[in-house]
């Protein structure tokens, strides 16, 4: 590797990219957010053609292509589909998040589609494909998916 | 094996400087549920999807995944093409290239932007060379003035002739009901709005904008079963011209000179001037207006400014240049080159409504791109031979 550079000064440049940016939710996935942090409810679209119920809340069914105009209420208990651990503690997870960190997709009783949130008040190795798994909503919400806290078991 | 094409549906969202109400994916939804509508087909009709904006502008990469439900990408082919500002009219040109192959019958093409969502500055420089140009010069309107600088110094223009382009385009949108900017303006309300780049003002410039475009495009197997009047793609082109700032001819847009000149003689083109029925450029700000129509072909070096001051690009004029307001009255950046298309196709379709031009048999759509790149389609009513 060092005759590669022999002679020659190899110039690096550091540099950060910093661009900010503000991602607007639109009016579908508002209405889910406003009614996460007032109402600590949870509620989803569903396709009038076929009777999906999305989950996060779509506008459009991606199958039948029409617009999602049902509203309908889904349950705060679900079933854990999948999951993963991660045991470093990556810059990606939030601070408030010790590892091991526990994701899971949560498929909420009344979804059709699974909700990606974490799993928590559970240890990584009791943590079962099929479990079922309730909401714990954050003390203060501010209108993001982390008004839910996290995911306990349901004992 | 290679097809004719032809555009058979166009749709727009009604573009606007913020679309708070709507996600990137449900701003693409509105365009494509217009195209489909205005070509009387259905998602089920099309066979791939091509998709593109700016790199950086909304920092959500890889649109072609996440927006599926938006594209109608769901179990289909989806590929996204970005190359700057003139991703929509890449996009555009490998429509027809996929069309054109034999193989895909129907492709939807999609552009679009929430440019409300970043900085476009810092969004654009993030294009720069790291090592020679970032560290001195970096964004989109510093390489404008450039151009201005030098164009106005080889021949002896104005910002006043400048000005009269925004004029023309700023009146044009008021035809435009997909326009974002739709108030007139006067040539001295261009020279008295602040100075962003010298000699660029305020009101030479585009605005950013929030909108999203889609183009159904068809092979000639179809094409006219689906449409009556399609508009028929006569040749596309594409050229970039270079790798650094200082390689360019500044004052001239050689890549538009040599992007016109291989379609027009492929088309047999001999007085694009005289030929031409309407133009729809990608034109970002207002003395792109007199130099690159120069570089097109219409007139010759120098003489852009007294062709648009006497109104030959107006509408009613000899060659009208963009009907639709163009890119100075709305500016939806990875949408803003299918737009031009999309305007081109339906002014052949005899589809523009309030900003049509009557009979047209031959219109151009062009993009303009960072690297002083030209990308270019001719559009004509009849079937090319």
């Amino acid at each position: 590797m060092a005759d590669q550079f022999q002679g020659i000064e190899p110039m690096v440049y550091q540099s950060k990219i910093n661009v900010p940016y503000s991602w607007w939710a639109g009016d579908t996935a508002t209405r889910f957010f406003v009614a996460l942090r007032d109402e600590k409810k949870i509620i989803a679209t569903k396709c009038g053609a076929c009777g999906k119920v999305f989950m996060p809340p779509r506008k459009t069914c991606p199958l039948c292509f029409t617009a999602n105009t049902e509203w309908v209420d889904v349950s705060d208990e679900g079933t854990v589909l999948t999951f993963s651990v991660a045991r470093r503690q990556l810059a990606a997870i939030p601070q408030d998040r010790k590892v091991p960190v526990i994701w899971g997709l949560i498929k909420l009783d009344g979804a059709d589609t699974a909700i990606l949130h974490y799993l928590d008040e559970v240890k990584p190795e009791d943590v079962i494909i099929g479990m079922r798994v309730k909401a714990v909503f954050s003390e203060t919400r501010k209108g993001t998916i982390r008004d839910i806290s996290h995911f306990k078991p349901v004992k | 094996m290679a097809k004719r094409v032809a555009i058979v549906g166009t749709g727009q969202t009604f573009h606007k400087s913020h679309r708070p109400d709507v996600n990137g994916q449900e701003l693409i939804n509105e365009a494509v549920q217009r195209a489909l509508a205005d070509a009387n087909l259905t998602m089920k009709d099309i066979n791939a999807i091509l998709i593109g904006n700016m790199d950086h502008f909304e920092g959500i990469n890889y649109v072609d995944c996440w927006s599926v439900d938006g594209s109608g990408g769901v179990m289909k082919p989806v590929i996204k093409i970005t190359t700057g500002g003139t991703t929509g009219a890449s996009l555009a040109v490998g429509g027809y290239h996929m069309v054109g192959s034999g193989m895909f019958e129907k492709v939807l093409i999609i552009g679009w932007e929430k440019n409300s969502e970043s900085d476009t500055t810092g969004a654009i420089t993030t294009a720069f060379d790291p090592i020679w140009d970032r560290q001195v010069f970096a964004g989109a309107i510093s390489g404008l003035a450039a151009e201005a600088q030098a164009y106005m110094a080889r021949y002896g223009a104005s910002d006043r002739d400048a000005a009269r382009v925004s004029v023309r385009d700023r009146k044009h949108a008021m035809n435009n009901p997909h326009a974002q900017l739709r108030k007139e303006i006067s040539l001295e309300d261009v020279l008295a709005s602040p100075m962003l780049a010298d000699p660029i003002h305020l009101l030479d410039v585009c605005p950013r904008t929030d909108g999203a475009c889609a183009v159904i495009m068809a092979s000639e197997d179809t094409a006219e079963k689906i449409c009556p009047n399609p508009d028929w793609i006569w040749g596309t082109g594409a050229r970039h011209s270079y790798a650094y700032l200082g390689d360019c001819d500044w004052g001239r847009l050689t890549s538009m000179e040599r992007v016109a000149k291989e379609i027009f003689k492929k088309a047999g083109i001999k007085e694009p001037r005289k030929e031409l029925d309407v133009i729809e450029m990608y034109q970002p700000y207002s003395f792109a207006g007199l130099i690159w129509i120069e570089d097109m072909g219409i007139v010759g070096h120098g003489e852009g400014p007294q062709y648009v001051a006497d109104g030959n690009t107006d509408m009613g004029g000899e060659l009208p240049i963009n009907p639709s307001g163009g890119v100075i009255a709305c500016n939806p950046i990875g949408a803003t080159g299918l737009i031009r298309c999309a305007e081109a196709a339906m002014q052949v379709m005899g589809k523009a409504d309030a900003r049509q031009v009557p009979d047209v048999n031959y219109a151009v759509s062009t993009g303009f791109g960072g690297c002083m790149w030209t990308d270019m389609l001719l559009h004509g009513k009849k079937k090319p031979n």
